[in-house]
């Protein structure tokens, strides 16, 4: 107990004076996070556009697909690419483990599928509600998804976030393909990993606690979209 | 006042209509889930200013409304409009009985519209006012268009139907869930709008709605014409059984 509380406050500290090897490795995580969910949404949203609105054959079983890959094992996620992209892989050549880049590709396979399901239902409801008005209006089918996302654009909003929450505390995907190499791979959840298996409590308690911070912070937007949307959804 | 006066000045405007009718509907087949909506339904609608649909529950009103605004086929016979093939010059709208409104302001929702009827950007703004205007929304322009009273709703929807700039605009009950103050404002839109020669059908169980607005009267009754006349006479002399029902109340006997 004595250890706990000497570890809490030195994680304190830790965080009050903006300890660099800290803040790097805090940096690390929002850019690869924040770099994984900015490519899952560039796929993310189109697809579950042509999900949620579209009609084209094998769209049932796709939508199946995506809706159980938001449950996708991120270790399974890490070993997979990690076979792609080692030097015997088919992904080889580019070189990418245990790079930034790798770990960026591993969250956004999570990732991805999570926005799409979420934007294919925002999109479907809503779809459903503005149908007969499309085809009174006569529109294409480019313009209907361009309305549809733009009408469900606060809804969406969860589905990104609901993304980057789970990019931001993944931690199995990340160690398998990153390496949790310091100063070049190292995130906040590989760290923490790292730092309790070595015993050293303060930075890894350091950087849980900025780890739930961030995950407050998150909730506590996803909340406050929720609640806009809905205002402007009832009127 | 000044709207009393208006229409008063648009009845009389009214009687000198000779158009050819909008639609012509020859043998109209329609089943929905096996069941036959429309049977055999023969008609032409929209000659003078305003046709009027009536008729109890599940006679087929709002089915043969869908059916004109394309949002239906016909499982058999033609529908033959007035003019001919080229949608973008004649443009038919249809206002449903729930508005349905984009999650946008008031003006969100008529620039979206100007945009897909193929309106230039630059000229969106000015006819976007001119609709609010027209549907004395202006001061509501900023409004998220789902937080409009229920009557301002229904003037939006049917505004923005105007923003296709129609030839026939299709109204379905657009004044059911509305206060008689709303139902007066949505009744003058209607006649500025057929000023402005737009023909409306217009499908309603309100008889006085009917009688103030309507030229003729379609009566149907299960899936067929029962019933069409000039408004003064379907109301003062039924010539169909159920129709005299109808008005008396007690339809179903």
């Amino acid at each position: 107990m004595q250890d706990f509380t000497t570890a809490f406050f030195a994680a304190f500290d830790l965080v009050l004076t903006l300890d660099p090897d800290l803040m790097q490795i805090v940096g690390l995580s929002l850019l690869v996070s924040g770099a994984a969910v900015a490519l899952s949404c560039l796929i993310g949203f189109p697809l579950g556009a042509a999900l949620g609105a579209g009609r084209f054959p094998g769209r049932l079983p796709l939508l199946v697909l995506v809706n159980a890959a938001m449950g996708l094992p991120p270790v399974v996620v890490g070993l997979t690419l990690y076979l792609l992209l080692s030097r015997a892989g088919p992904l080889g050549p580019l070189g990418l483990l245990y790079t930034p880049a790798a770990m960026i590709l591993a969250q956004a396979v999570l990732v991805t599928p999570i926005v799409a399901a979420l934007t294919a239902q925002i999109v479907a409801d809503l779809s459903e509600e503005y149908r007969d008005l499309f085809a009174t209006m006569g529109m294409s089918r480019t313009a209907q998804a361009a309305t549809l996302m733009w009408d469900g654009r606060f809804a969406l909003t969860t589905a990104v976030l609901a993304g980057a929450g789970r990019a931001l505390a993944e931690v199995g995907a990340v160690i398998i393909v990153g390496g949790n190499i310091d100063h070049v791979t190292r995130v906040m959840t590989t760290a923490i990993a790292l730092e309790t298996s070595r015993g050293a409590l303060e930075l890894a308690l350091g950087l849980g606690l900025i780890l739930l911070a961030l995950s407050l912070g998150i909730n506590a937007a996803l909340m406050g979209m929720r609640a806009t949307a809905r205002r402007l959804a009832d009127g | 006042m000044v709207e009393s006066n208006r229409l008063t000045n648009l009845a009389h405007h009214r009687g000198a209509q000779t158009r050819p009718p909008a639609v012509r509907l020859h043998d109209i087949q329609l089943r929905r889930g096996g069941q036959p909506i429309l049977r055999g339904l023969s008609a032409e609608l929209g000659q003078a200013d305003v046709s009027a649909i009536m008729g109890p529950n599940g006679a087929g009103k709002t089915q043969l409304l869908r059916l004109l605004a394309g949002l239906a086929q016909p499982d058999g016979g033609t529908v033959h409009f007035a003019w001919p093939d080229a949608p973008e010059k004649h443009r038919i709208a249809l206002v449903f009985q729930r508005p349905v409104l984009l999650r946008r302001s008031t003006l969100g929702n008529l620039s979206h519209a100007l945009r897909q009827y193929g309106v230039p950007r630059r000229r969106r703004l000015s006819r976007a006012m001119e609709l609010l205007a027209f549907g004395d929304l202006t001061d509501r322009a900023r409004t998220p268009a789902r937080a409009l009273s229920g009557g301002e709703q229904q003037r939006l929807a049917l505004v923005r139907a105007m923003a296709a700039a129609p030839d026939l605009l299709l109204l379905d009950e657009p004044t059911s869930n509305l206060d008689p103050r709303s139902t007066a404002a949505i009744e003058a839109l209607i006649l500025r709008a057929t000023a402005q020669g737009v023909r409306v059908i217009l499908v309603t169980h309100d008889a006085g709605q009917a009688r103030r607005l309507a030229d003729d009267i379609l009566f149907l009754h299960d899936g067929q014409v029962a019933e069409h006349s000039p408004a003064a006479r379907f109301f003062d002399m039924p010539a169909s059984a159920q129709a005299a029902a109808y008005l008396q109340g007690d339809l179903y006997l």
